[in-house]
């Protein structure tokens, strides 16, 4: 551990309760099926991922805060209510995470790539999460960028519902997207308004459905044994 | 120094099978079929150390039509099946099939919506070869078997009336769930 | 309603079960004239997925004109294996059985950055013992060399250089052996794990590393007397599958790809994990943006590397290779019996006489897993091929709620249309073997 890190600047930062809900969890082992014996099988918790952030956002050397205030000074310079795009800021684990309006998404992506004290010059793509618990928000769009000019890393996290799962295509800011987002498509069913060339890219042209979605079935099949059958990994009692 | 000393005045008699079976088994041309980690492994045993030229089939042809052997080597993926299966329909008989690794023989830990549960669901296979991967030596062993399989297959009527049999016995044989006593 | 599929070709017919259309396929003279009508010698044409010289089963899309690339596309998912997806479905110690496989020539890679990911859920990045990060890096870079020389090897032989590619497996199988004796298994090893490694090093382990550093040092040097000053090797390499730093950016492509383009970006440098801070190396460059510079970085690579696993190996002090959590900690004390395989008799005897507890809490840690906190993680880690990097998600459970892996052979092939274009058709193979895209990890 280094002086900086003892100093005290890597604190986590103050979080306030309300948390993102993403799901519920029931029992005391969370057995998806057959009874609960430990006598708890009443037991209900809300799942709450980390919450937003107030400031000071800290990071190494007070990196985070100093990133936000370029990010919200290029916004606005540009004409635009910081806090209308970024819905949020979120400190967890050393990484810095903004929520953005899906609405803005390629202005901010621009902005961040091209303001000099900001340059995130690369995009490691994109990666899609399904929380059939989020009402509203089920799809996320998961973006990391990293700044090699600073040696920066940030995450960008879009939300689309499930009913309208669109979100605009990064690919005109970042080409390396192509293919990420061809991905996240043909896992998630997210549509990236504006991509060259929306397809399936894993899965056979054909395929029906988006087999990444919580709702998916794994689809495996039993397994035979010698007098035994064992259920496919997603029919069995599991917890979680 | 070898057989032909042993021969008496240079004589040696064999069925037309045997002898064909042996011409065969000695010259095996292996499809170069790789699909995942497998595919390296069975790379490595055609490499120096474990040298599968020894066995005469250093020689892996790049076109289908020019080979004899099939080794699946990996996970076959649903978008791969009907790739896989022109593959086999381009050989040209006779054929065999070795599915190396346990993903092709039986999807493996990879029991989902993406991999094939199976490679003999696709084409017949000759022989399975467990492991993940299949250490070249246990890829050997199974080509081994295979050039066994190979010397005593049988030609014209007796080759039907083999297949007849195999299906025969294959129509009784008693389903894995139905088996008793243990897992062996 | 009228028919809206109907043609020449699928006539349809009234049946009960409603209208069926008979397909007969076109007329051959119409799709000979209509081809004819394009004034061009265009011919498309269809490499792989089952070709010799695309690794694996990468499929390529060649619109060529004479021997010259004009358009060229990828197609991929050959190999999708659904991994990401099966990973949701098992515990987050299960899940290094299963990232290892995904690029299934940098095992160790993927094992380290999907329990960096998850050390970095739970919280126990500082707690991890430093032996287990040395041996961490030790394996990494031991695998950057056995990868490095498949790159090398496979890519001389799709030039027709066989003898390079002897060479290299020769290599490779000398570091195998070393893995074999470590972890037991030659590929796929599930070694690294949430919390630590699985095991410690077996005895002997260190002197037959120390031997291996020095074989390798002899070797490596035959690959420049082989193949660097060989006049047709760099015929046919240099200035082929070009791709400059602005290419490099704008398409995402990291490792040797981005090194050959002259920026010395390396995220054991500019964003280290495991401790790569403490130790000397250098990060190669050229500037030449071609496929013979990208060779060169390989080589000089695997050197740097062998330095790096000598620094490992003068590191080494005893001590633990697992947290000392015994929340998280597997309770096995892995010891070879009798029969080959199985844990210590002794710890048996203790856990199953003695303590109650003990048994419950292994029987609780194996079957149903450790719990991690809700919240993501970013893990990233400078594979041989660029930046490999897991995001991991968890909802609170025993099992990840999803992992999505930043592989960069897939993000590193979307840059091969931009360096065959305009190329011969036989430079496509070079570009292509210079990228080193594994399928495995591109589908995953």
């Amino acid at each position: 551990m280094t002086d900086e890190q003892r100093s005290g600047n890597n604190v986590p930062s103050p979080r306030d309760d309300t948390g993102e809900v993403i799901g519920v969890r029931k029992g005391m082992f969370g057995a998806n099926n057959g009874g609960d014996t430990s006598g708890y099988g009443g037991l209900v918790r809300t799942v709450t991922m980390p919450g937003a952030s107030a400031r000071p956002y800290g990071g190494p050397g007070g990196v985070f805060d100093e990133i936000a205030d370029e990010l919200e000074g290029a916004l606005e310079e540009q004409g635009l209510v910081p806090g209308n795009a970024i819905v949020k800021t979120v400190v967890d684990r050393g990484e810095l995470t903004f929520h953005i309006a899906r609405e803005h998404l390629v202005q901010v992506a621009r902005t961040l790539r091209d303001d000099p004290a900001l340059r995130f010059e690369l995009c490691t793509g994109v990666s899609g999460v399904h929380f059939p618990g989020d009402q509203g928000r089920e799809l996320h769009a998961v973006y990391h960028l990293r700044s090699l000019t600073h040696g920066r890393l940030i995450r960008l996290e879009v939300t689309a519902p499930d009913a309208d799962p669109h979100v605009p295509s990064l690919v005109a800011v970042y080409p390396t997207n192509d293919w990420h987002e061809r991905e996240t498509y043909d896992f998630f069913g997210l549509i990236f308004e504006g991509h060259p060339a929306l397809t399936r890219i894993m899965m056979p042209d054909d395929w029906q459905g988006f087999p990444q979605r919580k709702d998916y079935p794994l689809g495996g099949i039993a397994v035979e044994y010698k007098g035994a059958q064992i259920p496919a990994p997603d029919q069995r009692r599991s917890y979680s | 120094m070898g057989l032909e000393e042993k021969l008496p005045s240079g004589f040696l008699l064999t069925t037309v099978e045997q002898a064909s079976g042996w011409v065969r088994k000695s010259s095996v041309f292996p499809a170069t079929f790789g699909l995942a980690c497998c595919a390296i492994e069975m790379m490595t045993t055609g490499a120096g150390r474990y040298d599968l030229a020894r066995f005469g089939m250093e020689v892996f042809r790049g076109s289908p039509r020019q080979a004899d052997l099939m080794i699946v080597a990996g996970r076959v993926s649903q978008k791969m099946a009907p790739v896989l299966r022109q593959v086999y329909d381009q050989m040209p008989n006779p054929k065999w099939v070795i599915s190396m690794g346990v993903c092709a023989s039986s999807g493996g830990m990879f029991n989902n919506y993406a991999i094939v549960q199976g490679v003999d669901h696709i084409v017949p296979v000759d022989i399975y070869l467990p492991g993940c991967p299949p250490r070249p030596e246990m890829l050997m062993d199974a080509i081994l078997k295979l050039h066994q399989k190979i010397q005593s297959s049988k030609l014209g009527v007796n080759a039907e009336e083999a297949a007849r049999e195999a299906e025969e016995a294959a129509l009784k044989a008693l389903p894995t769930i139905e088996m008793k006593g243990l897992l062996r | 309603m009228s028919a809206p599929h109907e043609t020449p070709h699928a006539t349809p017919r009234a049946t009960t079960e409603g209208t069926v259309y008979t397909v007969t396929g076109g007329d051959w003279d119409e799709v000979v004239q209509s081809a004819a009508k394009a004034d061009d010698e265009r011919i498309v044409v269809n490499m792989g997925p089952q070709h010799p010289s695309t690794h694996g089963v990468l499929r390529l899309i060649l619109e060529i004109e004479g021997e010259t690339v004009t358009e060229a596309r990828c197609g991929i998912g050959y190999l999708h294996t659904g991994i990401e997806k099966n990973l949701e479905f098992r515990n987050w110690t299960q899940g290094t059985t299963f990232v290892t496989r995904m690029d299934y020539l940098t095992s160790f890679f993927n094992e380290t950055a999907y329990c960096l990911g998850v050390e970095k859920l739970l919280g126990i990045e500082d707690d991890i013992p430093d032996r287990a990060t040395l041996l961490r890096v030790l394996l990494m870079e031991l695998n950057r060399l056995s990868s490095h020389l498949v790159c090398i090897a496979t890519g001389g032989m799709e030039l027709g250089a066989t003898t390079i590619m002897i060479y290299g497996f020769r290599d490779r199988e000398l570091i195998l052996d070393a893995y074999e004796l470590i972890t037991g298994l030659r590929m796929n090893h599930a070694f690294i794990r949430p919390g630590g490694l699985a095991q410690d090093l077996p005895p002997g382990a260190v002197d037959h590393l120390r031997e291996l550093v020095k074989t390798l040092r002899k070797n490596l040097p035959e690959y420049d007397k082989l193949a660097t000053g060989n006049p047709i090797f760099k015929a046919r390499m240099q200035d082929v599958g070009y791709l400059d730093l602005a290419g490099c950016m704008a398409l995402g492509a990291t490792g040797p790809i981005l090194r050959s383009a002259g920026l010395p970006h390396d995220l054991r440098r500019s964003d280290p994990y495991c401790g790569y801070e403490t130790f000397e190396f250098d990060v190669p460059t050229a500037d030449s943006c071609d496929s013979y510079g990208r060779f060169l970085i390989r080589l000089e690579e695997m050197r740097q590397s062998l330095r790096i696993v000598e620094q490992c190996l003068d590191r080494l002090e005893p001590g633990p290779v697992m947290v000392a959590d015994k929340k998280i900690a597997w309770p096995a004390q892995l010891a070879l019996g009798p029969d080959g395989l199985g844990n210590s008799l002794d710890h048996i005897k203790n856990i199953m006489g003695t303590s109650m507890e003990a048994l419950i809490h292994h029987f609780k840690l194996v079957t149903e897993g450790f719990r991690v906190p809700p919240g993501q993680a970013y893990a990233a880690v400078e594979s041989p091929k660029g930046e490999l990097a897991a995001h991991v998600v968890s909802d609170g459970g025993t099992r990840p709620y999803r992992v999505h892996f930043r592989d960069p052979s897939f993000t590193n092939l979307q840059a091969m249309a931009a360096m065959c274009e305009g190329g011969q058709v036989a430079d496509v193979i070079v570009a292509v073997a210079s990228i080193d895209p594994v399928m495995g990890g591109v589908d995953r």
